[in-house]
């Protein structure tokens, strides 16, 4: 487990040190994952994503933040708070995909 | 459907007498068998009817129910739903409407009604705190802001119940606190405060009785109880350190205390980051075992005969429910009703379940003797499933 979560970490931090153009995901994949973002994200951040227990993720309230900080949040969580890892199931270009759809607004 | 028509249109004169009396009308009906399902996404209720297990009537445009919950007036025909935009709406059951929605903080969560229901109190996120409504007209009595500290904070507010003294409990998550608010006089509530209840409480729970108040923690292996009996006894810690040290599994939705998975003597709660439903016994608050179970368990809710707890998972294991006998505490059922089981409600004496599926927009019906789906209904991303049983007991 330790050692997947360190590649995982290897991996996205090699793709944004690269600062490679990152592909979108499929058509298919896109809804999947909007659909994630708005029901099981939602769960704590609301369903319109303008927070619960978790702080809001619309445009707003992420805007400050780098995109490589809330890839990083996205994809090994925060310590110390509710916030889990999602890399079990988001890959590091899902999740800049998410981050770059969130500051868009839904 | 009005079947007195045909017998009476061979007989005129009682054809005029039931025109008279209001013609092709329902007949009266009891509320005890009502009850609401959340359509979380569209922002829609269904009032539903278990005897039969059909839906009455769908009521619309509610605002944001992505998180909605539900109480009961005491003769169980309005249903007061609490969104997470902030609305508060006023549902009557019988008459299929919305009779009143007033939109009261920004973003909130649940909601409590008081034991004689004349009160109906919500706890919101933004702005933190509580607000306390008359049921009959929703308008404002009274604002309990969830100010901390010496900075002045405000605190997000969970775990809202009614406790018996025309009391309100709730639990602040940022601040770690649990606060008694004594309603005798509406307009100047007293205030209880609790500090370092533990870190994180996400949600909190009364015993069917109204004597004790548990807070569930996130931020620590705990649960902080009071005994509403002996406020000066203060808050103490039970089950303390109930993951052994052990590094906790990531928990993709928080848990909820909802209700009491009470049996006998024994405690049900979910344990936070394991795949584990604890079991407590009520007679000094001890550890009595616990058990292994597909994923991290979000609800655990016990038939109302205390004869089985029923549990439901945390993302991405949320496909499936758990059936626990009490007397072995042993899984004797794994059922797989879809992607997304979200909620879990008991008819008022237990028979069977209601489950919603999200994901498969369906609501399920299972007989909970044979442990097999005998019904389902169709509906739109369900979530919260509140039937007017909860009218009558305290804490829900």
């Amino acid at each position: 487990m330790l050692k997947a979560r360190h590649l995982c970490c290897g991996v996205a931090a090699a793709v944004l040190a690269t600062g490679v153009a990152l592909a979108a995901p499929s058509k298919q994949r896109q809804d999947e994952l909007i659909y994630q973002l708005r029901q099981d994200c939602g769960s704590c951040h609301g369903m319109t994503l303008k927070g619960g227990l978790g702080p809001p993720l619309v445009p707003a309230a992420v805007a400050g933040k780098s995109d490589e900080t809330l890839v990083e949040v996205i994809l090994h969580g925060l310590p110390g708070t509710p916030m889990g890892p999602w890399a079990f199931e988001i890959s590091p270009e899902e999740a800049a995909w998410l981050v770059r759809r969130m500051k868009e607004g839904l | 459907m009005c079947p007195t028509l045909t017998f009476a249109t061979a007989r005129l004169s009682i054809l005029a007498t039931v025109l008279a009396l209001g013609g092709c009308q329902s007949a009266p009906r009891g509320t005890g068998d009502l009850g609401v399902v959340i359509e979380r996404a569209a922002g829609r209720v269904q009032v539903v009817e278990t005897t039969g297990r059909t839906a009455l009537y769908t009521i619309p445009e509610l605002g944001d129910l992505s998180h909605a919950s539900t109480v009961f007036s005491r003769d169980g025909r309005y249903a007061y739903v609490f969104g997470r935009d902030g609305g508060l709406s006023k549902l009557d059951l019988l008459g299929g409407k919305l009779v009143k929605r007033v939109v009261q903080a920004g973003n909130s969560v649940g909601g409590a009604i008081s034991q004689d229901g004349s009160l109906v109190a919500v706890s919101n996120y933004e702005p933190g705190g509580v607000r306390i409504f008359d049921a009959e007209s929703l308008d404002l009595v009274a604002d309990i802001p969830a100010v901390y500290g010496d900075k002045g904070a405000t605190s997000k507010v969970v775990g809202l119940v009614d406790a018996p003294g025309r009391r309100f409990v709730f639990t602040l998550y940022d601040a770690g606190e649990t606060w008694v608010a004594d309603l005798v006089d509406p307009r100047r509530p007293t205030l209880r405060k609790f500090k370092d209840i533990g870190r994180l409480p996400y949600d909190g729970l009364i015993t069917p009785d109204g004597r004790y108040y548990l807070a569930g923690l996130f931020g620590e292996d705990g649960i902080a109880l009071l005994d509403l009996w002996d406020l000066d006894a203060g808050v103490r810690r039970i089950l303390d350190g109930y993951g052994r040290g052990e590094k906790p599994l990531p928990v993709y939705k928080m848990p909820h205390l909802e209700g009491w998975a009470s049996a006998g003597d024994l405690l049900f709660l979910p344990a936070v980051g394991r795949y584990e439903v604890l079991v407590v016994e009520r007679d000094g608050w001890r550890e009595r075992g616990r058990i292994p179970v597909h994923g991290q368990p979000v609800f655990v809710v016990a038939r109302p005969d205390g004869r089985q707890v029923w549990v439901n998972f945390a993302h991405p294991r949320n496909d499936v429910v758990q059936v626990i006998d009490v007397p072995s505490q042993k899984i004797v059922k794994t059922l797989r009703p879809g992607k997304a089981v979200l909620h879990m409600e008991f008819t008022p004496r237990g028979e069977q379940v209601w489950i919603s599926v999200r994901d498969e927009d369906r609501v399920e019906v299972y007989d909970t003797e044979s442990l097999e789906r005998v019904a389902d209904l169709p509906v739109d991303k369900p979530s919260g499933i509140f039937l007017t049983a909860r009218a009558n007991r305290i804490g829900l």
